[in-house]
């Protein structure tokens, strides 16, 4: 693909703007004179690993090009062409997912390198260097990316610095009515006295829900794991509470939320959650 | 009439006590607009010189004045609230220096310059940040949306315009000097188009 034989015409556009009479003078085989270094190849395993930092062909295109030090204004077509080709193709056998607009880039960088092998006759002064529009974006481009990094190092609101902000109440307290401690006094005396008054008996009788008592049996168990059968009782509760919680035990069973085991007679009953081992 | 002093403490605590920046035709209000906008601005600057060795400074910004914190003593504050504010990747900063610099641009534009496809991702992400929105729709076909950046997006980074922005590098230029120095022969290093090497 690269072409050995190749000599690249130095443009008239090209001269003015490079300034540099060093390049023209010494170009062999389309390379300037002026030390072009040797080490455009980049190896494809390492090409791997900068895969992800480039953000896209422009991107990679500018980082060969800064990498080998070479002239903007002055592209190596042939050589760039083949470094990038070299990418694309890494990208294709790794299987990766090849974004379209390296395989635009690729058939952009083709057509300008054939177009600068073609034997131009008698070049007219306004004819375009077929590089131009790409050395446009390059630098138009790289001075993005610059910019980029400029605004990123501006001090940022909410990053390198904060508003200050001095609260102020807007409304006034408002005015409470006072109280002494002698006046918390007469309160609770005056409460005393009318609570004797009032003073009735009231025979209770503690609320067993059976409800409430499986609603418990089921939280301890919530875990997941089991538990002995014993422990879920605390006799010192008293007759009704083991009776209810009893019942309460027998009626997650029926539900078939529970479910009790015991491996032979006598031996622990365990008790778990039914669900915890279907699902 | 107030004394310049008792017009500086109202300024302060009008400042010190206000949501977001204060703009000299606000801090007016608070003298019956009997004192000028330049005298005001002259007292702003006075109290600006007298906090100018405190942890807090008054700032000035496209929508006005305000005090914030000296980005020196960032690092001791983020040790008070521990979680960093994450950073924007090079993608969302491309696409705000294109949306920046190149304003209104339209979603083809930023593409052309990145050479990449944009995601809506990317361009929501600076619209919930409040630095960018849409200012108009071009006229072609498809009446793309026109992007520009906010006064937010200004406030938030301490400029008062978009010429305070950071100029804009030559990049070609850069690529000479380490190539040929030049002699003498640009004068006008500022000026962007002469990068390109075809003269038209």
């Amino acid at each position: 693909m690269s072409a050995p034989g190749q000599i690249d015409v130095p443009t008239p556009a090209s001269m003015p703007v490079a300034g540099a009479p060093g390049a023209l003078v010494a170009k062999v085989r389309g390379e300037p004179f002026t030390e072009l270094p040797q080490d455009l190849y980049i190896p494809p395993d390492a090409l791997e690993v900068f895969l992800d930092t480039f953000e896209g062909p422009l991107d990679l295109l500018l980082y060969l090009i800064r990498k080998a030090n070479i002239d903007i204004l002055d592209i190596p077509m042939a050589r760039l062409t083949e470094q990038y080709m070299e990418y694309v193709e890494v990208m294709r056998t790794k299987n990766l997912e090849l974004a379209a607009e390296y395989l635009v880039m690729a058939a952009m960088l083709m057509q300008i390198k054939s177009r600068m092998l073609l034997p131009r006759p008698a070049i007219p002064a306004e004819e375009e260097d077929p590089r131009a529009e790409l050395v446009r974006r390059l630098i138009e481009y790289e001075k993005i990316k610059r910019a980029a990094y400029q605004l990123d190092a501006l001090p940022q609101l909410g990053r390198d610095f904060f508003p200050v902000e001095v609260l102020i109440e807007q409304t006034l307290a408002q005015r409470l009515p006072q109280a002494t401690v002698a006046d918390l006094q007469e309160a609770w005396r005056a409460l005393l006295v009318r609570a004797k008054m009032t003073q009735h008996h009231r025979v209770t009788r503690e609320e067993l829900s059976v409800r409430e008592h499986m609603s418990l049996i089921l939280r301890r168990l919530r875990s997941g794991g089991f538990a002995e059968f014993g422990e879920l009782f605390d006799p010192a509760r008293g007759v009704p509470v083991l009776i209810v919680n009893f019942l309460a035990v027998l009626e997650l069973v029926r539900e078939s939320l529970l479910e009790v085991t015991q491996s032979e007679p006598f031996a622990p009953i365990y008790v778990k959650l039914a669900h915890a081992q279907s699902g | 009439m107030p004394s310049p002093d008792e017009v500086k403490l109202a300024l302060e605590a009008a400042l010190l006590a206000a949501q977001q920046p204060l703009p000299i035709s606000e801090l007016r209000k608070m003298f019956d607009e009997e004192i000028g906008a330049d005298t005001l601005r002259r007292l702003l600057d006075e109290l600006r010189e007298t906090w100018k060795d405190r942890g807090v400074e008054l700032a000035v910004t496209a929508g006005g004045w305000r005090f914030q914190t000296r980005v020196s003593v960032q690092k001791y504050l983020e040790r008070i609230h521990p979680e960093k504010p994450p950073r924007y990747s090079r993608a969302v900063l491309e696409t705000l220096a294109i949306i920046a610099y190149r304003q209104p641009v339209t979603r083809g534009d930023i593409e052309d310059i990145r050479g990449v496809t944009v995601s809506s991702e990317v361009l929501k992400r600076l619209e919930d940040r409040g630095w960018i929105d849409v200012i108009g729709h071009k006229e072609t076909p498809g009446r793309p949306a026109l992007y520009a950046t906010t006064s937010s997006f200004l406030d938030d980074l301490g400029l008062r315009s978009l010429q305070e922005l950071p100029p804009l590098e030559d990049t070609a230029k850069t690529l000479d000097l380490t190539q040929t120095p030049p002699p003498a022969s640009q004068p006008a290093p500022d000026e962007p188009a002469t990068a390109q090497p075809s003269p038209a």
